[in-house]
């Protein structure tokens, strides 16, 4: 009746997973009571949760974003300790434990921190900056989130329910097969990201289709925000990188299953195939996350600097040369495999051909700055940051390139060192960064500056110390993944890693404690026009926070920084255009779908995962009925009345009215 | 007022013709395109069953009729034209395309090599007993 | 017939080139400019079929390096029957072509038209999964199923994921002549059906592929 699901699956005899399973529960439940107590559901119900707004859907994929770095913090602050004292004894952690947290963390990082954050800032901005009203697809864009808030759902039952998969972040067989992995670990992971890479395709075909397609009037290709460019590229890259995602952990679900033979040992499988496919879709994946934070940098060093972005059609066509090059070169990740020199040589070439286009983006940056007026706010402190960070980072990826040096340091704490150095250097510390820029744009009131900037610097000195030594350690000799070791020259070098991995933490706690205090104090740092930094882009036409509609009317585009143009020219005249004619405006309205979509998704997951058949049948019709029913719909539209439209515009015209003087001085 | 038109404007939808015909007109369509699908896959069938086509060459020969019909299926019943209205549509393509090939020759390029390098799988295993 | 001049919440409607259209309504300044809804929706649909074609393409890509791996059990060869392949070629070439007629009954508003058509496109691609339904069972039956080797792993999925597809495309057929018949040509119904129509095309394109180089080459002589 329960498929494999019996009361063994708790880990009761496990003190560390049943205290953070009663926190965890304990946090919940008063959350849930908090908002039902203070009659808060219907609001959460109607603005947030069928909400189909971009901005509303932009921000809960940042809110999950963010809650799951704490989890995968946690896995890292528990595996730095582990290895801080696993010398030549067997830790706090045992061996089946530790594999369960170090796939947790790089699977929670790369599918439920850093995706849903940059999807999250790419659906909250792009609209705004293309002068539209929403995204191309907006109750398709709340299912596509809600079925990612569902994989990360079944990754953290995991914890509680049965246990996570042992094999890495990604699954290689033959470990993952059934004959070697016979739990319900690397079920869960597969099914978790099955269902969540469904919602990021979807998400994909959206972005895309709204870049191409809903733009404002006189917004043509060569007038967009590089923030724009980037997020199509990084879109395109997970329309045509997912599907191989889908089919590959597809195949050895069948494997797991059905008693497939695609990764097996026997009957002619090729587990080879599997790093062949996945690294096809795993290579394109690290440039869908670090393209729109490029994107983030080109808006932060422009605004932070007052000066346009230098070499705009440069950037667009590294951009879209990253976005085709990085199709070219899944090889270097398993180099070691056995492909021999001459297909080894022509993927390290390419690997290092496509350093060029960023390098290209590198030096724009640095001559946006270059004779510009910097200011030295929080946002171009995580940039700067990022220039050395992510240069260095990749200047390690180039030396990893060339084939016999990776014969030497493939899977050795120096590729650990290095991916986390382009990672957090250029994909966190950018969505910090967009974190810090859209903040008020997204809440209509800023976050503290100093507690902001205090977060940053812990951040990169905690970064520094807890990954330069894992450098050290690779060269050394030290292998990734290790429960416990022997080499007594190792440990003090992880011992100081851990510190910076405390250093870390105290940044996040900075960054906590920075949010809680701004929302506390949000009416001294209330955004009154909308355009808190001086920004050139659009979406620093809109107030803060922008009303449904974003726009009262649709902007008229007339060259790159269409806003920067008018508002120079008001702060000329010291008026703003004429009031323009207000007309009704019909937005979409709420869906049900994406929500409860998921809940027959998050149950299908965990009843194919545990064997459940009969659930599994009823989720299936569940989740098919609701697509029924929403196709069904009739009213897909309603309109918002001229009147509002109008009072809306005109609070936001004469609090920027009553700016221009200051303005005016200022320039 | 600007009056500068987007190049979005003067697009077509996938699927759909570009300038609106008459049923008698569209339906000829399908139907020249479904001679033509058929002409193609009669000759497919037949060059795998006989021996007037050189033997090694039948795979690229049916890799060649098989695009020619996929060719004749877009333009036919996709309506996919080489016009200005159409460029998004085809770039759509092209990219998608481009992935395919890379995916596929790419990858039967690395396992070739590999299978010539590594120790088969089964002989791997019987050394493990 | 309409010319898609409906407001779109992407800030911009207006009378792109839909069928039967041809000139921009008169609108104020705002609505004048951007592709209409019928663009965007079928557009991104198209985009979603790209990635489609790309999972058909790593099923494809796995089954030419698996062909070989045969682990002693049958191969192409000894399982296909060309027979067989070639009357579901025919069937769905067929049920394509009828999916057109569909869609041109569907912007003329001819009832007769677009539910025969429909009826038969729906019955010639019940057969083409009857008959492929079938052939596996008989595979299966014979000990070829796909658990005997990796080649028929990857035969099964590549093959088998095409007809599910087909399947479920059967399901959103029948879908689409309920919606038609409750709620007549509406705009949104007629983006659907564009939907529909492009993917019914793209699954028969597909089987191209799958006809030509896993069934004949399978067979063809070395």
């Amino acid at each position: 009746m329960w498929g494999k699901l019996s009361w063994e699956a708790v880990p009761f005899h496990e003190p560390i997973v049943m205290v953070t399973s009663a926190v965890v529960a304990i946090a919940i439940t008063a959350v849930l009571a908090w908002v039902i107590v203070k009659g808060h559901l219907p609001y959460l119900w109607k603005e947030w949760l069928s909400s189909v707004d971009h901005k509303r859907i932009g921000v809960m994929y940042v809110v999950l974003g963010l809650v799951m770095l704490l989890r995968g913090f946690a896995d890292a602050i528990l595996m730095r300790s582990q290895q801080a004292v696993a010398l030549g004894s067997a830790g706090f952690l045992p061996p089946e434990h530790y594999n369960q947290i170090f796939s947790a963390h790089g699977t929670i990082m790369i599918f439920f921190v850093a995706m849903p954050l940059v999807i999250g800032l790419m659906n909250f901005v792009v609209p705004l900056q293309l002068g539209a009203r929403d995204v191309a697809f907006p109750v398709l864009n709340s299912v596509g989130f809600w079925l990612t808030a569902t994989g990360a759902l079944l990754v953290n039952i995991s914890l509680f329910v049965g246990e996570f998969a042992r094999t890495g972040w990604l699954p290689y067989p033959p470990l993952s097969e059934l004959a070697y992995s016979p739990g319900v670990g690397v079920d869960y992971y597969l099914w978790a990201l099955q269902i969540s890479g469904a919602g990021t395709l979807l998400s994909g075909v959206n972005l895309v289709t709204t870049v191409l397609k809903v733009r404002a009037p006189g917004m043509n290709y060569l007038h967009m925000p590089i923030f724009c460019w980037t997020t199509l590229a990084s879109n395109l890259l997970i329309v045509a990188a997912f599907p191989i995602l889908t089919a590959t952990l597809a195949m050895l679900l069948l494997d797991r299953y059905l008693g497939f033979h695609f990764f097996t040992n026997e009957a002619g499988g090729n587990p080879m195939m599997f790093m062949n496919l996945i690294w096809a879709w795993g290579h394109p994946e690290v440039y869908i996350l670090v393209l729109p934070a490029f994107g983030i940098f080109s808006e932060v060093f422009a605004t932070f600097s007052g000066k346009p972005l230098f070499g705009y059609r440069s950037m667009v066509a590294a951009t879209m040369g990253i976005c085709i090059l990085s199709f070219m070169v899944w090889l270097h990740h398993f180099f070691t495999m056995g492909a021999g020199a001459d297909v080894n040589a022509i993927f390290g070439i390419a690997t290092m051909i496509i350093a060029v286009p960023t390098g290209v983006k590198i030096y724009n940056w640095l001559f946006t700055m270059y004779s510009g007026r910097v200011v030295f706010a929080t946002p171009m402190l995580w940039a700067l940051g990022f220039v050395v960070t992510f240069v260095i980072g990749g200047i390690t990826g180039v030396l990893l390139a060339v084939p016999p040096a990776d014969f030497v340091l493939h899977n050795s704490l120096f590729l650990v060192a290095h991916f986390h150095n382009v990672i957090i250097g250029g994909v966190v510390f950018g969505v910090f960064a967009g974190y810090e820029y859209w903040f008020p744009k997204a809440f209509g009131f800023r976050l503290h500056e100093g507690l902001g900037k205090a977060a940053f610097w812990f951040w990169i000195v905690g970064f520094y110390v807890a990954f330069t030594p894992l450098y050290a350690l690779g060269l050394m000799g030290m292998t990734r993944r290790m429960q416990h070791y022997n080499v007594p020259e190792w440990q003090p070098w992880l011992l100081v890693a851990a510190g910076g991995a405390a250093l870390i933490g105290i940044g996040v706690a900075l960054q906590v404690v920075q949010l809680v205090w701004s929302i506390r104090h949000r009416e001294a740092l209330r955004d009154v026009t909308g355009d808190p930094w001086n920004g050139r882009t659009l979406e620093w036409m809109t107030p803060s926070p922008p009303p449904m509609f974003n726009y009262a009317v649709m902007p008229d585009v007339e060259g790159v920084e269409a806003y920067w143009m008018r508002k120079q020219s008001a702060i000329e005249r010291q008026a703003l255009r004429p009031e323009p004619e207000y007309h009704d405006i019909h937005m979409p309205r709420n869906s049900s779908a994406g929500f409860i979509c998921a809940i027959f998704a998050a149950t299908m997951g965990f009843a194919l995962i545990w064997h459940i058949w009969w659930l599994v049948a009823l989720a299936f019709v569940g989740a098919w009925g609701v697509f029924v029913v929403a196709a069904w719909r009739d009213e897909h539209e309603e309109a918002i009345p001229a009147a509002t439209v109008a009072s809306v515009d005109r609070a936001n015209r004469a609090a920027r009215e009553a700016a221009l003087p200051t303005l005016r001085s200022a320039s | 007022m600007n009056t500068s038109i987007p190049e979005a404007h003067g697009d077509v939808a996938p699927g759909d013709e570009l300038r609106p015909t008459d049923i008698s007109h569209a339906i000829r369509g399908y139907l020249v395109g479904l001679a033509l699908a058929t002409l193609l896959t009669c000759v497919s069938f037949y060059i795998a069953g006989s021996t007037l086509v050189w033997q090694p060459s039948i795979p690229i020969a049916l890799s060649v009729l098989a695009l020619a019909q996929m060719g004749v299926h877009l333009v036919f019943f996709l309506h996919m034209t080489s016009g200005p209205d159409s460029v998004n549509n085809v770039m759509a393509l092209a990219f998608g395309l481009l992935i395919v090939m890379l995916l596929v020759f790419g990858s039967l390029w690395i396992m070739t090599h590999l299978d010539h390098n590594v120790m088969p799988m089964g002989r791997l295993m019987q050394m493990q007993r | 017939m309409s010319a898609g001049t409906e407001v779109y919440p992407g800030g911009v409607a207006g009378g792109g080139l839909a069928l039967g259209g041809g000139h921009a309504a008169a609108l104020t300044e705002e609505l004048a400019h951007g592709p209409s809804k019928r663009i965007v929706v079928a557009y991104g649909f198209w985009i979603f079929l790209i990635s489609d074609i790309i999972l058909f393409s790593a099923l494809f890509a796995t089954y030419a390096v698996l062909t070989d791996a045969t682990a002693g059990g049958p191969s192409g060869r000894d399982l296909f029957e060309l027979p067989t392949v070639a009357v579901e070629t025919a069937c769905l070439l067929l049920s394509t072509v009828f999916c057109g007629f569909a869609g041109i009954g569907a912007q003329a508003r001819r009832n007769g038209m677009y539910y025969s058509a429909m009826a038969a496109t729906f019955v010639l691609g019940a057969t083409f999964v009857a008959i492929e339904l079938h052939e596996f069972a008989t595979m299966i039956h014979e000990g070829a199923g796909p658990g005997r080797s990796a080649f028929l792993s990857a035969f099964f999925a590549l093959v088998g994921c095409h007809g599910l597809h087909v399947s479920a495309g059967l399901l959103w057929l029948l879908t689409m002549m309920a919606q038609v018949y409750a709620k007549g040509y509406r705009a949104d119904i007629r983006r659907r059906l564009l939907c529909f129509a492009l993917f019914w095309h793209t699954l028969d394109i597909i089987w191209v592929a799958l006809f030509s180089l896993v069934y004949l080459v399978g067979v063809a002589p070395k």
